[in-house]
């Protein structure tokens, strides 16, 4: 049944204007989807994180129509200066967007124009970086509708950060959307990229998101997502990235919202001399289901990667991390460290961590750990002492142990955007106004 | 009216019990040094005084200015004008000493009804507490505490004292460890913040503090109770003898 039902929305799909040789692409990944199916905690991948819950609800495709207006939107441009392209409910929204301030030869595109004006480059690109045997890959791939085209020609450095915003409203309830990014960076290109995934109303949907990311030879990408689906929705993101010589990828992955979240980044450095950094930090409460999956493959000798993860779990959340770094026999002077953290506020808070290291060369400088802590009583009581109020001195603990995490992106707005997310959550309004940036 | 009076207490930790009965009346104005050999108690009586968790009184009384201090949260304690420097103080990597601070200050001008200070105020007010421990504000956008050196940890410990301004200042050896120039300017800093109407137990394990900050008592900590008191001469004495002919005389 529930494989069934997305064939025969498929089957049943508006044919649209697009290229034909997407056609084939499509149905060959509802094959794929066919037969792999929902993705069950059976499978490795997927042993603490189970799609079943959603895999029978009969989700519609798209959302209705949406009269969110630009002005509802304010509080989540995070500069309104920014070129900022938002898909409302799945669909490219010209009238929401604003891609006047985008650097000279950088293109910001929903995917259909891309396919209309970049025909070439999108052929080329789309479906080839998004490559591991994934279900819901697959399911994006068949059905995916709108999606933003990011491309930076060779030797051009995008000044100002993009904004690619993923907005559900209530229009949203009951439906699935499957965006698509695919970002290209070319030849020693330069371009920052934050993703937002943002739920308006309290209502149930689907996210079913993939990204792929081109990163060409001495190119630099910083791709930074923030999800804060609706409590209600379920979201699912794939982000795969290939990395050519001298290449540098960044990604940071902030995850608060959404009733079930499984976030995927995965990265293959297959050139000499790149480095990967793919950091993040989760926020869990009440009953929410957190799960980061990433991957990090050296294909190739004399490249690093840097991996910190952190987490604070309170109420009865659950996360899993779940981080592979993979050295290709070649991959000589690998130089890898990778680390989990995660902070249990509540008794019933549980996090699944587990980073893994598989190393086929013999000359390798590689770490992993991971850690799993409640409160610091000393620290507290220090606090105190000094006549900090005690739930203060438990808020600005809590915060400044996410900190550090968020302390590692590089575009200042977006790090603020994201101390202020964090101390929204934890500090309350009492230190709203005293972000820790003083001195 | 005392400032502190201290009856009969008892305190475990865990199952051990680590004070047996402490008697100590301390007046503002006054300087007590409390001395003793290792594992004797002295830090606990420190620790059970500002209220930390890891020990339960079992028995006896602590009256701060007519109050039943032992009743009150830690954040109250400091509140009402308690402050112990610590022995181990703690690193809180994240939270600048800035912004440490200040909440600290705001949190104290609160309790005693006064109007939070904003962040440039609060400057001014560091300006001149820095100088009493002869510090650089650059550690004030440090983490707390985070890669500090064992003197720099002191004057830190010193500087927050002279910020909160408290009326009863506990230092459980503060002077542990220090190299004698550090030791100065902990000491000096104690001083520049002695007044008629606050007071001090200073817990140490070695005479030398006394040279620099000279007590009016001098109390002899040992198997959980006080087993001499006297004045600043019986510092020197236990600097020459040690220990043992007090040990020996209160057994006998």
């Amino acid at each position: 049944m529930s494989v069934s039902h997305w064939q025969a929305a498929f089957a049943a799909r508006a044919v649209r204007d697009e290229p034909q040789w997407l056609t084939p692409m499509r149905q060959q990944a509802m094959t794929s989807f066919g037969r792999l199916g929902f993705p069950t905690s059976a499978l490795e991948d997927w042993h603490y994180t189970s799609l079943s819950s959603i895999a029978e609800v009969p989700y519609r495709i798209g959302g209705a129509a949406s009269t969110t207006t630009v002005a509802d939107l304010t509080a989540y441009m995070i500069n309104a200066d920014w070129p900022t392209i938002v898909l409302m409910n799945g669909a490219y929204s010209a009238s929401l967007s604003s891609l006047d301030t985008l650097s000279a030869g950088v293109r910001v595109l929903d995917l259909a124009t891309a396919m209309r004006e970049q025909p070439e480059m999108v052929q080329r690109h789309l479906g080839s970086v998004a490559v591991s045997e994934h279900a819901m890959t697959s399911l994006n791939t068949g059905l995916m509708q709108d999606g933003v085209v990011v491309f930076v020609p060779p030797n051009v450095v995008s000044e100002t950060p993009i904004h690619i915003l993923h907005v559900s409203d209530s229009a949203a309830a009951g439906s699935a959307t499957l965006p698509r990014t695919l970002i290209v960076a070319e030849r020693s290109a330069t371009v920052t990229v934050l993703e937002s995934f943002v739920g308006l109303a309290d209502v149930a949907y689907f996210t079913n998101h993939v990204a792929e990311v081109v990163v060409g030879e001495n190119a630099t990408v910083n791709h930074t997502k923030i999800q804060r689906e609706s409590e209600r929705a379920t979201h699912v993101s794939t982000t795969e990235v290939h990395q050519a010589r001298d290449s540098h990828y960044v990604n940071f992955s902030m995850a608060m919202g959404a009733t079930l979240s499984r976030t995927n980044v995965y990265t293959v450095l297959d050139g000499e001399n790149c480095g990967a950094t793919l950091n993040g930090l989760y926020l869990g409460k009440g009953s929410q289901h957190t799960d980061h999956q990433t991957r990090i493959e050296h294909a190739q000798p004399n490249c690093f990667s840097r991996e910190l993860y952190k987490g604070v779990l309170d109420g009865s959340s659950h996360a899993v991390f779940n981080g592979k770094v993979y050295v290709h026999a070649i991959a000589q002077k690998t130089d890898g460290k990778q680390s989990n953290h995660t902070l249990l506020l509540s008794p019933e808070a549980k996090i699944d961590t587990k980073p893994q290291l598989e190393i086929f060369a013999d000359d390798v400088k590689c770490t992993h750990g991971a850690t799993v802590g409640r409160m610091d009583e000393a620290g507290l009581f220090y606090m105190k002492s000094r006549g900090v109020p005690s739930e203060t001195a438990r808020r600005l603990l809590t915060y400044a142990f996410a900190a550090d995490v968020i302390e590692t992106i590089a575009n200042d707005t977006v790090k603020h955007a994201l101390e202020q997310l964090t101390l929204e959550r934890y500090a309350g309004s009492a230190v709203h106004s005293v972000v820790a940036h003083e001195g | 009216m005392s400032m502190l009076e201290i009856s009969n207490l008892t305190a475990t930790a865990g199952d051990k019990d680590i004070l047996k009965g402490i008697n100590l009346t301390v007046n503002a104005g006054e300087v007590h040094a409390i001395m003793g050999p290792n594992g004797s108690g002295k830090s606990t009586l420190a620790q059970v005084l500002a209220g930390h968790p890891s020990y339960e009184v079992t028995g006896g009384t602590v009256q701060f200015e007519g109050e039943d201090l032992l009743e009150l949260e830690p954040e109250v304690r400091a509140h009402k004008g308690v402050f112990l420097a610590f022995q181990y103080p703690v690193e809180i990597p994240g939270v600048s000493n800035a912004y440490f601070l200040r909440s600290a200050f705001n949190a104290m001008r609160v309790a005693r009804g006064m109007e939070e200070v904003d962040p440039m105020e609060f400057l001014d007010v560091m300006e001149e507490k820095l100088k009493i421990v002869d510090m650089d504000d650059a550690m004030l956008a440090r983490s707390v505490n985070m890669g500090f050196s064992g003197g720099e940890k002191k004057r830190n410990e010193i500087l927050q004292m002279a910020v909160l301004d408290p009326k009863l200042a506990i230092l459980d050896e503060t002077d542990s460890g220090l190299d004698i120039d550090a030791l100065r300017v902990v000491a000096a800093g104690v001083n520049k913040l002695r007044r008629p109407d606050n007071a001090a137990i200073v817990v140490t394990h070695y005479q030398r503090l006394l040279n620099y900050i000279i007590p009016d008592y001098v109390h002899v900590l040992a198997g959980g109770r006080i087993i001499r008191s006297g004045g600043k001469e019986l510092a020197v004495e236990l600097e020459e003898k040690g220990y043992d002919w007090l040990l020996q005389e209160a057994l006998a």
